[in-house]
């Protein structure tokens, strides 16, 4: 079965990166951003001597996990059930929304503060639990940004990568609702200050707090969430229930295995040598933090991805997101081009794995990269991203004239003679067109149904001789 | 009935693994664990840890011998009340002179207690590691329970030059109970979101001293 939520894109990728390419102050803010954090990353992935060996780790580890995932994924549940944790499992996005959604409402809460989390935005947790009449605040600033903007995120770590700050100081001025904000500067500190205030009577009242996990640990039943502001450990402390939205993939063997993703995803994902905060917790413990504590696990197509044996490396993400920041199509066109909670170069391979390909537009998604490869050098794990998507192209539904046209090109290639003689009907038809293009060789547009290979680039024409002519003419 | 559906996806989902893994499913790979886990004898842990601490804005006071209550009582100045958890050594505040919020399983301080203003908190730690500028708590004796270091804006937090390891791996095999509360602490609450700059200061404390002892 495959997942649903907000990992569906609506529009077919080229249409919407058009519109998103129009947007100069996006392109600006992107570019700036990306090569901002690039640099940051090579300055201290260069600093570990042992990084290919952590990547070689690291991904053994994800791909042990999965050969292992049911017994791994009873032993996670067994260990944390005794140490005091409820173990919830979801098929797909509306069942994991609707625990969710139940498990709120036993509690009595209408209102939840949120940690970031993709899984949550993955099964659309927010629009859900507003239908059951509970509000969630996100509070991870970059999120708080969007969320108040009535906006939706357009990259994994940093969510507002597309606002600059003086328009994040225009949106916390017109819809921060409370204080008095007249005088807020464009300063970062100031807009960071503003945001702690705004959040701090919530999280001291919160009853109910609700995260992800960047990793759970089979051995030991322990959930580990990585952040830098601190409201990750508002939210996993404070109030009196903690729910985890948790996919099933996100599972570690070994308490040990730690010791590898944790130097893996800070240095990849914001450049630093160790994210500001990370939490580790098992079941409930007494005198310190939530009484009751939820694990809901989600499959939401990720077993069907697993059943692709090219394709399921894309469960090894740790969702670092350093594929996004050295993509040059990301770079260009933003997250929301991809139409899906998961953009750049992982979200092209794992929204369609996810959904299927048949689902809205994702089969557009695996065409949305030039395959130079800079994501499979920049990944923590070793996704082979460019293979995949070439896998995906191979394998995903193909309009009619396209598989007409390839079944064609395959009997006139599969002969020599007809090959050859096909090349030199080529030159005599492209005659005309060498003297209308002059000496540049190459066509710019071509009539419909040609013209969708020239909308994005030059048709080259034949060659005036072929080198098995100037072979047998020499 | 919530509980019977809650089952059946459970058996589900394990079903559907199973059927993706069955046939050309994948072998157990061998872990390659060429990666550093030992610390190299030469580093000096100290100095690198104090290197990486500041540069994530953290202020650090080296002290040895005698000087540990007094570099203590310098970080906490400007304190107005010091919340300290059970079991801090109380020679540790022999030159802290304000007031003492003690927080105690059977009475807990309150939120309120621990959000007012000019309240700062003293803790020690499980372990550091140098490599990374990070300080481990797990909620051992003088460190507390979680709330403790966290609703305060000001975190004093002592770190023994015998619990600084070089590494990350050797310092996570140092944690004795995994099956507590852990909280790894790199310099104070910081955030990206803003032109993927760095600012230090968000819900954590915004002021974090690391007093390096031995």
């Amino acid at each position: 079965m495959t997942g649903s939520g907000h990992i569906i894109s609506t529009q077919a990728f080229p249409v919407a990166a058009r519109k998103e390419l129009g947007d100069t102050q996006l392109r600006a803010n992107l570019r700036s951003a990306t090569h901002t954090i690039r640099d940051k990353r090579l300055r201290v992935v260069s600093e570990v001597d042992d990084w290919e060996e952590l990547r070689l780790a690291g991904a053994a580890i994800k791909d042990d996990v999965l050969a292992r995932l049911p017994d791994l994924l009873v032993q996670f549940e067994t260990v944390a059930t005794a140490a005091g944790a409820v173990v919830h499992w979801a098929r797909d996005a509306a069942e994991a929304c609707a625990v969710v959604a139940d498990l709120v409402r036993g509690t009595g809460a209408d209102e939840v503060v949120k940690v970031k989390s993709m899984a949550t935005q993955e099964i659309g947790l927010n629009d859900a639990l507003a239908r059951a009449g509970i509000a969630a605040i996100e509070t991870d600033l970059a999120e708080l940004i969007v969320q108040l903007a009535d906006d939706t995120p357009s990259h994994i770590l940093v969510p507002a990568i597309h606002y600059n700050r003086t328009q994040i100081r225009d949106i916390f001025i017109r819809r921060m609702g409370g204080a008095d904000l007249s005088g807020l500067t464009d300063e970062p500190a100031a807009l960071a200050e503003a945001a702690r205030r705004h959040l701090r009577a919530k999280f001291l009242a919160a009853r109910v707090g609700i995260s992800g996990a960047n990793f759970a640990v089979a051995e030991t039943g322990t959930l580990v969430v990585v952040e830098s502001e601190g409201n990750g450990r508002m939210c996993l402390t404070l109030p009196e229930t903690l729910i985890s939205v948790v996919g099933i993939e996100k599972l570690v063997p070994t308490f040990a295995d730690l010791e590898v993703f944790l130097q893996l995803l800070p240095r990849s994902s914001t450049g630093e040598r160790m994210n500001p905060y990370t939490s580790m917790w098992t079941g409930v413990t007494a005198g310190d933090g939530p009484r009751q504590v939820h694990i809901v696990l989600v499959d939401n197509g990720r077993t069907s991805s697993l059943a692709d044996k090219v394709g399921r490396q894309a469960l090894r993400c740790i969702r670092c997101s350093a594929c996004l920041n050295v993509c040059p199509v990301y770079e260009r066109v933003g997250g929301h081009a991809y139409g899906s909670v998961y953009p750049g170069p992982i979200g092209a391979i794992l929204s369609p794995q996810l959904t299927g390909q048949d689902a809205g537009a994702n089969r557009t998604l695996p065409f949305a990269s030039t395959l130079c490869g800079a994501c499979y050098d920049a990944c923590p794990v070793r996704i082979n991203i460019p293979d995949v998507l070439v896998h995906l192209r191979q394998s995903g539904p193909k309009p009619a004239a396209e598989r007409a046209g390839m079944r064609a090109m395959s009997w006139v290639m599969r002969d020599r003679r007809r090959y050859a003689a096909a090349l030199r009907a080529a030159r005599r038809g492209a005659a005309p067109l060498r003297l209308a293009t002059r000496r540049r060789g190459a066509v710019r547009h071509l009539p419909w149904p040609l013209s969708a290979w020239t909308s994005s680039r030059d048709a080259p024409l034949p060659p005036r001789q072929t080198f098995r002519e100037w072979w047998a003419a020499r | 009935m919530v509980g019977r559906a809650v089952s059946t996806a459970r058996d589900e989902i394990l079903d559907r693994i199973r059927a993706a893994l069955a046939g050309d499913g994948p072998a157990r790979p061998p872990v390659p664990r060429g990666y550093r886990t030992a610390d190299d004898p030469g580093t000096d842990a100290l100095a690198l840890l104090e290197d990486r601490l500041v540069d994530y804005r953290a202020t650090v006071r080296r002290c040895a011998g005698t000087g540990l209550a007094g570099a203590i009582g310098a970080a906490l100045a400007a304190t107005r009340a010091l919340a300290v958890p059970p079991g801090l050594p109380a020679e540790w505040l022999s030159a802290y002179h304000g007031e003492i919020l003690r927080d105690d399983r059977d009475a807990p301080l309150t939120l309120a207690a621990l959000d007012a203003a000019g309240v700062s908190v003293l803790t020690g730690c499980a372990v550091a590691i140098a490599m990374t500028g990070t300080i481990i708590l797990d909620g051992g004796p003088g460190q507390g329970r979680r709330a403790l270091t966290l609703v305060p804006d000001h975190h004093v937090c002592v770190v023994r030059a015998d619990q600084v390891s070089v590494t990350v791996p050797a310092a996570l095999a140092r944690l004795a109970d995994r099956s507590r509360p852990i909280t790894l602490i790199s310099g104070p609450s910081a955030t990206s979101d803003i032109e993927l700059n760095r600012i230090e200061g968000v819900h954590g404390p915004r002021r974090l001293d690391v007093i390096l002892f031995g």
